[in-house]
């Protein structure tokens, strides 16, 4: 049994991220493998490196990435949805003349298309979707 | 294959839950979880169609997101199962589909 | 890849006031290249995305209205629209964008897209897939 998630809400807002997040530690505690995680509307939010959460709260974007080193989770941050509020990798910061460490996307998120939720969907046995 | 829906709604702010008591169907299961918690409680006006619907349905409710909001067992509507998060992935690799009601 | 499946899209929120409707859209749209049998439901609020008459010119955002007019070509030809949401709403059918498509398997002769069904039915259509996104 392979599971996708969707992701459609930011971090700290909403709560959105953080269920996604516990429902996706306790599949990979259960052994159930997780096909690929989409971060999409402001759910990309999730996956900027320049989040700084108080001491004695949670940091929901480390989270994920130490999620991602530890189970190899594929994070795909949607390329649309992430430019239009200024989640970029190093090469979108280039192309778009944004200057040198402009970058900013997290450890273990990629930045890629909508074609990977379509393909999250059709590859994996169940999509849950997390949301507002 | 029956569905699971996921509700994260409050009934009583949005019409999310509602609309998911009008779609599901015999055998589907229902989950309310974040804000949808307080659809689960006792002694509401929803709770009366939720009664109506169990045993047809099967509803569950997120003990996490209960005990954050100080909501025990006690508060939570007769018929409702409460689940953690194990429960919660078991109840969507079960049923052939979920359906959030976002 | 493995066979087809069945992608519905659940539509239930307004245009313009949140972006969930254009950035679902965006996915039809991308999605329409992968060769699944896709649909549109389009429930509670959801029934205004499709509604005639929209125009945006003095929001200065994009009036998207127009694509889903577009969806024909793109093989997505379902757009499943509850009646219980429309009278809830005052709407009819009529107040909706008249939204067709050429069907190729019969002399690509002009079809209404636009399917009314009732809730029971809905219900049905919702059971029936494979995959279900909703934004």
């Amino acid at each position: 049994m392979k599971l996708s998630i969707l992701v459609n809400e930011g971090p700290y807002t909403h709560q959105a991220a953080d269920s996604a997040y516990q429902f996706t530690k306790a599949a990979l505690d259960k052994g159930v493998e997780i096909f690929r995680v989409f971060f999409y509307h402001d759910g990309v939010n999730n996956g900027t490196r320049l989040t700084v959460p108080p001491q004695d709260d949670r940091n929901i974007q480390k989270n994920w990435s130490d999620l991602a080193e530890k189970h190899k989770l594929d994070l795909v941050v949607c390329i649309a949805a992430a430019q239009r509020r200024g989640i970029l990798d190093e090469g979108e910061a280039k192309r778009h003349g944004k200057g040198e460490g402009a970058a900013n996307i997290a450890p273990g998120f990629r930045i890629s298309g909508l074609g990977q939720l379509i393909e999250a969907g059709i590859e994996a046995d169940r999509l849950v979707v997390f949301g507002d | 294959m029956t569905t699971l829906h996921i509700v994260n709604k409050s009934p009583f702010e949005k019409n999310a839950m509602e609309s998911c008591l009008g779609h599901a169907l015999d055998g589907d299961a229902i989950l309310l979880f974040e804000d949808g918690v307080y659809g689960a409680l006792s002694n509401t006006r929803i709770a009366n169609e939720i009664s109506r619907r169990a045993g047809a349905v099967k509803f569950f409710v997120l003990g996490p997101d209960l005990n954050a909001r100080g909501l025990g067992d006690g508060r939570i509507a007769d018929g409702i199962t409460v689940v953690d998060y194990s429960g919660f992935v078991d109840l969507v690799t079960t049923h052939g589909r979920t359906q959030s009601w976002l | 890849m493995s066979e087809a499946k069945k992608f519905l899209y659940v539509n239930r929120k307004a245009p313009y006031g949140t972006i969930y409707a254009l950035e679902s859209l965006e996915v039809v749209l991308i999605g329409a290249a992968f060769d699944q049998h896709v649909s549109l439901a389009f429930v509670d609020d959801g029934v205004f995305q499709i509604a005639k008459g929209q125009d945006t010119k003095s929001l200065g955002v994009k009036n998207f209205s127009p694509t889903y007019r577009a969806l024909g070509d793109y093989g997505v030809t379902k757009f499943y629209v509850e009646k219980d949401s429309l009278d809830e709403r005052g709407l009819s059918a009529d107040d909706l964008m008249e939204i067709t498509y050429e069907d190729e398997n019969d002399g690509f002769a002009e079809k209404p897209s636009i399917i009314v069904v009732t809730k029971a039915e809905m219900a049905e259509v919702m059971r029936d897939q494979d995959v279900i996104l909703s934004f």
